[in-house]
């Protein structure tokens, strides 16, 4: 119930494995489960059924018992009878007695044997009876007495009532499997629910979601946390209905069958429970404590054997080993306290169990002796009192387990409720890639990531079709601001961007896509084959069509030498090298061909041979489209129509190469900085 | 697995053995209580019994319930504390042991190996020593126990109880044979699902720019899908086990009581009686040896899953240190010298050389510079003069002395090291800037900001809320990139090296901030010896030397004015960057 901090853990906060808002969270699942409500139903019946079915079986135990015991006691009246009747016939004759026949040496042997325990049949004090001694006397008996005295076992009853008790069993282990057959559906169904409403999640929340959440979060609520709601579905819940009936059911039987025994059982049980819940809600201090310092040590060992460089440089080791004897003390003592404390909850409740059996046999034995019930029923009650005491416990653990699973369905929902864009309603410029001019204007945009710090303040730009526009500005200067703008990845605070005269607002963020065809520095690639990058979402595409851009950008000779050519799996042994994928990025767009493109030139990690396959590329890519260019190359610079100029997030100079050197300012300074030292 | 306890102190042995002799008692006296269970079962059943005997019967059973509970809870207060010793030695080993393994060693195991190994990996196999090693004791003493208790009673019912062992172990064989191929199959699934995940979370931008959402979202429905379809069957498997279980234990009950009635049946009165209460106590007997065989099979199934772990942590363990400590740390004849003499290198498990045959020499107040393409091992050069791997061939002097003669601490103590993706420690500023042990003490405050400074970090320090006792986040995610290089700059400036070592430190860092904080360091550090590797041009133009390399070859040596003459690799990265006025040629 308390998995180790695996990776997973890392990062989080303290309170991730407390839920919030506990019973909200659970109200909020079991809605989430609407779809699945007629199976957890039945699911229930089952449960409930098995456990109803499980309860009547240790009564049958009790049946059986109760027979054989019938076939084990001598009855003493009748032993009288039968001597009584012995006495007054003739003692040298025959006689017959219940249809037997007795002989008369018979009744000699029978009367010197009676003779003989006979001061144990007429003890005072039962205690002084010796029973085997009366069992023995009676097996040395004439054959005809010993039938007449001896018990008979009804073996039809036995047979009967074992034939019910199997089939009672085997129908509780039936419907025990039907209900983990039907939450097995349930369990499943419902985490991949959850896992395509997050998948579809993501296409619609803004950029800026983005912006503020790390990769690794969206992933373990995905992941984790989707696995924890699920298999806390099939075991706590599955738990607590089952094991809830079967203790009611037990309940019930036992005020039933005595309600003396019932409430011994019941309050021995519970005594024992209140023990339990103590240490558990106090080992739970430690099982907190021991993720949280998981979590750190995590995060510190992290940091060391990733800069182990700069530890070994620096000699960092004494100051690391410092931080990591403190963290690893602590996880000593929690793991300890948290071991020893969930460790003694097994142990308590057996010994609950076996209190509660002396306690029921007791009383019972106290009962049974006066007369008030028969030994069955304390046989029946030795497992009812299992059945009630076991399920304790094993809710009681359910409930802890449900702890971390409500904070994760808590993370999950947050993310299925986060706001999603701005709707589209009513959107729609009926506009068309192919008969798009390709201008664009600019007019008095203002935009803010937060809407009390405009970062664009007041910008206004005319560019006509096949135009280029440079993008210039130290790194972090927000450069992707304007992608960001120009795509809709956010909207304006004020003003209008409009292509073709068409104001973007009125536009579907889709049909803005369609017009730009977008190539980052990040050359992001897929799993799958060249031929899948390179054609993505157009899949009516032929490869004949495909090997044409690639001969284009010059990739074609490339794809030739791959293993499978287009159908190459672009994971294998990273075969491709950065400059591939860049040039594969780029056919990607060329594939998209849209009139207006986005361009970022920076070329990563690329040796000088093949970067200038990769401008060449670009430059194809450029032709004829209008196009913002994050400039690296000065030869773009410098043959741009227009030149917006970025620092710290904002325009500072617009012009071309020549305006803005004639004018001494920012760009002038970072343009000749490069050739100082 | 064994071959960790060895690491384990003296006093654990102790608790061990403590705790295998409290859980023996904890057995004994639970497998005593049958015994008065039966007694009470007699006495109540037989007529006229009197309380008195059921009292004290019943107070016997208490007594070792009691008793039990109490050895229990001892023993587990030692596999506490032998599980939390455990990991705690075994974590520092590890720790220590990786903070002293070469970079080409962390490099093989990977940085996200080595941290699940230190974490994860010992959860694993403590687990396994706090659960394992209860049931490992448990399980076969009560198992002998209660065989021996119950031996000679009945063949009928002992074959009975052995029928009943084979059944459950047979199911459970079967459904684990069934189930766990297939829970890799789940991991698997898992990590695609991640995959595509990441995927679209990565590329986000290119995904909306190319109105691909639907294409990803089939993706992910694809292999969502499958896992859970998977996860179902392997649900469905699991769920035979416990009502399986469950009939088993009732069944054995019932079996046994049947036999009873059948042999009570056919026995002579005398025996009857006797048989009756062998038959209670049997069964309860019974039940703890299928229990023992359950814990047997469950020790079974743990003990492959942590093996594992523990085979991931002994490998680190094991792993022999290449880079072997020298006793050098005297004073040296000359100071901030650098010297390669015919160097090579290649990894020990690889077959082609990263570097061949380089010689230069670094005089002191020297700026030597390395260039040439990505693969072309000018890291790898500049890696072996801290000696993060060793010279394959060839040896690296530094102030004339071969740098394995050294003790590791007295060479890099002459060093400032600055990586060429910054690392940064969670802490606060100016943690970061006096990071690590220079030998002199830890640096003033003053020389903080002095660091600071030239390193061109003095301005955004300032402007931070708390200044040089701001906080900074694990990975300094809440800097940005040109300030976390320039806050790692700023730590060597504070070391006052002989030798500065830039692996690359100043191609995150912009046009204008790279040429003053190189202009400030000169100015700082007149006499200290630099060694630059750059992608730039612009960073490397006026060093004294420039070193240009070629898949690990030099293929020229010399000042950029010669090189552009007479290197063809030199010119042609030259020329790719800046256009022929702008390099003054």
């Amino acid at each position: 119930m308390f998995n180790g901090g695996g990776p997973g853990g890392r990062g989080r906060g303290k309170d991730s494995t407390k839920a919030k808002n506990f019973s909200g969270s659970i109200k909020r699942m079991i809605s989430e489960m609407k779809g699945f409500y007629l199976a957890i139903i039945i699911a229930i019946i089952m449960s409930l059924g098995g456990s109803i079915l499980s309860v009547i079986t240790p009564d049958k135990l009790a049946d059986i018992t109760d027979e054989i015991t019938g076939g084990l006691m001598i009855d003493r009246g009748r032993v009288e009878k039968v001597s009584a009747e012995i006495m007054t016939s003739d003692m040298s004759q025959d006689s017959k007695i219940d249809g037997v026949t007795v002989s008369a040496e018979d009744k000699v042997v029978f009367m010197q044997k009676v003779q003989e325990i006979a001061q144990d049949l007429d003890a005072e004090n039962p205690a002084d009876i010796d029973a085997s001694k009366i069992y023995g006397a009676v097996d040395e008996m004439p054959e005809s007495v010993k039938t007449l005295i001896e018990p008979k076992m009804d073996y039809d009853a036995i047979k009967h009532l074992a034939i019910v008790m199997g089939i009672l069993l085997a129908l509780s282990a039936i419907m025990e499997f039907v209900e983990g057959w039907i939450m097995a559906r349930v369990t499943a169904g419902f985490a991949r629910n959850l896992r395509n409403r997050i998948s579809h999640k993501i296409n619609k929340l803004p950029l800026r979601y983005f912006d503020k959440h790390q990769i690794g979060d969206v992933l373990s609520r995905i992941t984790n946390d989707v696995d924890s709601v699920a298999s806390s579905l099939d075991n706590s819940f599955g738990t607590i209905i089952g094991e809830g009936s079967l203790m009611i059911g037990a309940t019930v039987m036992m005020f039933w069958t005595n309600w003396i025994l019932a409430l011994v059982a019941i309050i021995s049980s519970l005594l024992g429970f209140i023990f339990v819940a103590i240490i558990l809600s106090k080992s739970q201090k430690y099982f907190t404590d021991r993720q949280v310092e998981l979590g750190n040590i995590n995060s510190h060992i992290e940091e060391v054997y990733s800069g182990l460089a700069v530890v070994k440089a620096y000699d960092g080791k004494a100051t690391a080993d410092r931080k990591f004897d403190k963290i690893n003390r602590k996880i000593h003592t929690a793991n300890q306290k948290s071991q020893f404390l969930s460790g003694m909850m097994h142990p308590f409740m057996a010994f609950v169990g076996n209190f509660g059996y002396v306690a029921v046999c007791v009383s019972g034995a106290l009962l049974t002796m006066n007369g008030y019930i028969s030994f069955g029923v304390i046989v029946a009650f030795i497992s009812y009192v299992r059945l009630f005491s076991s399920p304790l416990s094993r809710i009681a653990q359910a409930i802890g387990s449900l702890q971390p699973a409500a904070a994760s369905s808590e993370r999950v929902f947050e993310f299925i409720d986060e706001e999603e864009m701005s709707s589209e309603r009513g959107l729609g410029a009926d506009i068309d890639k192919d008969n798009v001019k390709g201008d664009i204007e600019f007019d008095h945009v203002k935009f803010g990531y937060n809407d009390d710090k405009l970062i664009i303040k007041d910008f206004s730009a005319k560019v006509k079709a096949g135009q280029k526009i440079a993008i210039v500005g130290p790194t972090g200067a927000g450069k992707t601001t304007m992608v960001n703008l120009l795509m809709k990845f956010y909207d304006i605070n004020s003003g209008d961007i409009r292509i073709d005269g068409k104001s973007t607002k009125e536009m579907t963020r889709a049909e803005i896509h369609s017009l730009f065809t977008m190539v980052l520095q990040d050359t992001w690639m897929f799993s799958g084959t060249v031929r899948d990058n390179i054609a993505y979402n157009h899949t009516s595409i032929t490869d004949k069509e495909i090997m044409k851009i690639c001969d284009t950008v010059g990739l074609g000779h490339f794809i030739k030498t791959l293993p499978n050519g287009l159908k190459t799996d672009v994971d294998e042994g990273g075969a491709i090298s950065a400059g591939q994928k860049q040039l594969i990025t780029i056919a990607r767009g060329m594939v998209e061909d849209a009139p207006f493109l986005i361009l970022d030139e920076a070329t990563s990690n690329v040796d000088t041979r093949t970067e200038e396959l990769v401008q060449k590329a670009m430059d194809k890519l450029m032709e004829g489209r209008t196009s913002f260019i994050i400039a690296h190359r000065l030869s773009t610079i410098k043959n741009a129509d227009l030149i917006l100029v970025m620092n710290e997030g904002n325009i500072i100079e617009t012009g071309n190469h020549e305006e803005l050197m004639a004018k001494g300012g920012f760009y002038a300074d970072l343009y000749n900085s490069q050739f100082a030292l | 697995m064994f071959k960790l306890l060895r690491y384990l102190k003296p006093k654990d042995y102790l608790f061990i053995g403590l705790a295998v002799l409290f859980i023996a008692g904890q057995v004994g006296l639970e497998l005593k209580m049958p015994e008065y269970m039966s007694a009470i079962t007699r006495l109540v059943q037989t007529e006229g019994s009197e309380m008195k005997d059921i009292l004290q019967n019943g107070g016997m059973m208490l007594l070792c319930a009691l008793g039990s509970l109490i050895s229990t809870i001892i023993a587990g207060w030692f596999v506490s504390n032998i599980g939390a010793d455990f990991s705690y030695i075994i974590r520092k080993k590890i720790f220590d042991k990786v903070e002293s393994l070469g970079i080409n060693e962390v490099r093989k195991f990977s940085t996200a190996s080595l941290i699940t190994r230190t974490t994860n990996d010992i959860t694993q196999t403590r687990m396994l020593i706090t659960m394992g090693a209860n049931m490992l004791v448990r399980a076969p003493l009560s198992a002998a126990w209660a065989i021996i208790k119950i031996h000679g009673k009945s063949w009928e019912w002992s074959t009975a109880t052995a029928v009943a062992v084979v059944i459950l172990l047979a199911t459970i064989i079967t459904t684990m044979m069934i189930v766990i191929p297939r829970f890799k199959v789940i991991q698997k699934l898992t990590d695609r699902l991640n995959g595509v995940t990441r995927e679209n979370l990565t590329g986000i931008r290119v995904v909306r720019a190319f109105n691909a959402e639907k294409y990803q979202e089939h993706k992910f429905d694809k292999t969502n899908t499958e896992l859970a379809d998977i996860t179902r069957f392997v649900d469905r498997v699991m769920s035979v086990m416990s009502p399986m279980m469950y009939m088993v234990m009732n069944g054995i009950t019932l079996v046994i009581y049947c036999i009873g009635a059948y042999l009570i049946g056919n026995s002579v009165m005398a025996d009857k009686l006797t048989i009756f209460s062998d038959m209670v106590v049997f069964s309860s007997y019974a039940i703890h040896v299928i229990m023992s065989f359950l814990m047997v099979a469950m020790i079974f199934m743990m003990i492959p899953r942590a093996q594992v772990s523990a085979d991931r942590i002994n490998e680190v363990l094991d792993t022999p240190l290449t880079i072997k400590d020298g006793n050098f740390d005297d004073d040296t004849a000359e100071t901030g010298t650098v010297e390669f003499r015919n160097v090579s290198f290649k990894y020990p498990d690889a077959e082609e050389y990263l570097l061949k045959n380089i010689s230069f020499k670094a005089e002191k107040g020297q700026t030597v510079a390395f260039i040439g393409s990505t693969g072309s091992g000018k890291s790898t050069l500049i890696n072996l003069v801290p000696r993060f791997y060793d010279a394959t061939d060839g040896s690296v002097f530094v102030d004339g002395v071969n740098v394995k003669d050294y003790k590791q601490k007295a060479l890099r103590r002459k060093l400032g090291y600055v990586p060429q993706k910054a690392v940064i420690f969670s802490g606060t500023v100016a943690s970061n800037i006096s990071y690590g042990d220079s030998g002199n003490g830890k640096p003033s405050e003053r020389k903080i900001q002095k660091a600071a400074q030239v390193a061109q970090a003095k301005n955004f320090i300032e402007k931070l809320d708390k200044q040089y006792n701001a906080h900074i986040a694990q990975s300094g995610t809440n800097i940005s990139g040109g300030q976390k290089q320039r806050l790692a700059i700023a730590r060597a400036v504070a070391r006052d090296p002989e030798i500065y070592i830039f692996d690359d430190s100043f191609s995150a860092l912009d046009y204008k901030t790279d040429a003053s904080l190189r202009q400030a360091l000169k100015d700082y550090t007149k006499d200290a010896t630099s060694l630059i590797v750059a992608q730039r041009i612009g960073t490397i133009m006026n060093a004294d030397q420039i070193i240009v390399l070629d898949k690990g070859e030099c293929v020229g040596h010399g000042t950029h004015k010669e090189l552009m003459k007479n290197c063809e690799v030199y010119k042609e990265i030259a020329l790719s960057q800046l256009t022929k006025e702008e390099l003054n040629v």
